[in-house]
């Protein structure tokens, strides 16, 4: 690996605020994804790719396709998310960067917000961003494809930062991507619900704005407490071996 | 007694196997949780058995244990 | 008072005391389920609606029930793991953590077989099977990040993490099931006992419920043992125990 590959965070002076550490950390992450375009383009062709799946393995029918194209979106989405966590803290973890970030004398979960944070903006906003486009392709309705988009946006954060704290648990350990998603995907079931059910309610012409109110507090709940959790977690892991 | 006979029991009008079927899956898995649990506890005993026959010094090794696998808590625990 | 809460996480006064009641719990559990599945399957009245089949309720619910609180008691031992770092804590969670997972299977089971003569099929995707479906996922991720884990006290840690987020999320995870189930099934037949049950209906359902209670209680005792030899087999009292031939 060359040099100026990875770029090491900027030493941060004591005096230095929590916000501009949170900064710094998120900056270096988006750089370093930059460099590593692959790593970005991966979860958005898997995306497709599950996505493409189903009219295949189940039904091209546009009455079928209607109904499910929802669920098959988020499930797209949730498993692409997924298949990302791996690597959310992995590579700060074999470089031991991320030994440095414990180390730093801001509180460690705002800085697993900002790589979180940064995360989220690499994979789960690419997704929402191209959703229109699959939405169309499994005859979506304009309406319909709007709210999909709007609970993507507020879910797929929900997602990456529950994912945290299972990358966080599972780091280091000898098949982590499998036991990352055992411990995970029971925790996502609220959010697909809630997902799922806010388009579908859409669909029938429904009132969206309770359900959208309550998928906005799952978000805000996670982001007041799942920080916490991954930064334990990711100390646990660090003192292990 | 809500039977009339013992085969009237067993059938139970026709709902019979479902019923049986859940007793007797709950048996026989509450069964093998039981006796795997019983022998893994006998094995540790055996373990610690022959571990104890094997080496004769006691008190360097109890004090290693003890304080190994206990921090911040100054009070003893034994 | 904190003396005697540490006394409380010392593995020799715990294995003493376990050693001692633990007759008592298998004796009292063994017999209060017994009679309570005896009575339920033979003496209580069948079910107006649903005819004998319900006979499975007397073993369905118990384990359903011992199940979700097992994995209560297991995140109150998560937060003590994690709070004061008792030895106990940790043991109690990995020796309860398989217990739970085959009392949760029980209960999905009998409730599936239960679901056949009353609902016509052997799944139905009701609230109920769905929520103790993701319960045996939490189960299952509770024991696999253990099992994946080889230092000790690092896999407790991280266990405890994975119990009380589990935890946080179990109250989400049973309303968003509910919600989704009147969304999808608006109207299904629910395996709810009425609420005017007999006595000679719940009378011996709370005798099972209480019998396995004590049961789990046991086999808890046990498991704790074993894995507190196994921690333990380094210091002097194991030694003198052993030894002296108890156990």
């Amino acid at each position: 690996m060359n040099a100026d590959a990875r770029p090491v965070i900027k030493p941060i002076r004591n005096g230095v605020g929590a916000f501009a550490a949170m900064k710094a950390v998120f900056a270096r992450d988006l750089k370093v994804a930059f460099r590593q375009k692959q790593d970005l383009l991966n979860p958005l062709l898997f995306f497709v790719m599950v996505v493409s799946l189903f009219p295949l393995g189940v039904s091209p029918e546009v009455s079928f396709l209607r109904e499910a194209g929802a669920g098959i979106l988020w499930v797209a989405a949730l498993l692409s998310v997924l298949l990302s966590l791996d690597h959310l803290f992995r590579h700060d973890f074999d470089d031991g960067t991320l030994e440095q970030l414990v180390l730093q004398p801001q509180p460690l979960f705002l800085l697993v917000l900002a790589k979180t944070l940064a995360h989220w903006m690499l994979t789960g906003l690419p997704l929402v961003l191209l959703t229109p486009v699959l939405g169309v392709m499994v005859h979506q309705e304009g309406n319909s494809i709007a709210v999909l988009c709007l609970t993507l946006l507020i879910g797929t954060p929900v997602l990456s930062l529950i994912g945290a704290i299972g990358a966080a648990l599972t780091l280091g350990l000898r098949s982590a991507g499998v036991l990352l998603s055992l411990l995970i995907i029971p925790l996502y079931i609220p959010v697909l619900i809630f997902g799922t059910g806010t388009v579908a309610a859409a669909a029938d012409g429904a009132s969206v704005g309770a359900y959208v109110a309550l998928m906005a507090a799952f978000l805000v709940l996670a982001v007041t407490l799942a920080p916490f959790a991954a930064a334990a977690a990711l100390r646990i892991s660090l003192s292990n071996g | 007694m809500a039977f009339d006979s013992f085969a009237s029991f067993i059938a139970m009008e026709g709902h019979g196997p479902y019923v049986w079927a859940c007793y007797g899956v709950f048996f026989l898995l509450m069964a093998v949780l039981v006796l795997w649990s019983l022998r893994s506890k006998r094995a540790a005993v055996e373990a610690c058995r022959r571990r104890f026959e094997t080496t004769s010094d006691t008190g360097r090794e109890a004090a290693t244990g003890a304080s190994a696998t206990f921090a911040r808590v100054n009070v003893s625990q034994d | 008072m904190w003396q005697w809460f540490h006394k409380l996480g010392s593995p020799k006064w715990f294995f003493g005391i376990a050693t001692r009641f633990m007759p008592w719990l298998l004796i009292l559990g063994l017999g209060l389920l017994a009679a309570g599945i005896v009575w339920g399957l033979a003496f209580a009245p069948k079910d107006y609606l649903q005819g004998n089949s319900y006979r499975i309720i007397f073993i369905h619910v118990p384990t359903a029930f011992i199940a979700q609180s097992a994995y209560i008691m297991m995140a109150v031992a998560a937060v003590v793991t994690l709070v004061w770092r008792m030895k106990l804590a940790d043991v109690f969670v990995k020796a309860v953590a398989p217990v739970g997972l085959v009392l949760t299977f029980l209960s999905l089971f009998t409730g599936a077989v239960w679901g056949k003569p009353t609902w016509g099929t052997w799944w139905i995707w009701d609230a109920r099977l769905t929520s103790m479906l993701i319960l045996l996922f939490l189960y299952g991720g509770v024991i696999a990040l253990d099992r994946a884990i080889n230092d000790e006290k690092s896999a407790a840690r991280a266990v405890a993490v994975l119990v009380l987020v589990g935890v946080v999320n179990i109250p989400i995870i049973k309303y968003s099931v509910e919600w989704w189930n009147t969304l999808h099934q608006p109207a299904t037949f629910k395996l709810t006992e009425k609420p005017s049950m007999p006595a000679e209906m719940w009378v011996p359902l709370v005798l099972s419920i209480l019998g396995l209670y004590l049961l789990f209680g046991w086999l808890a005792c046990l498991r704790m043992q074993t894995e507190i030899l196994q921690r333990e087999q380094r210091t002097k009292w194991v030694r003198e125990m052993i030894t002296a031939g108890r156990s």
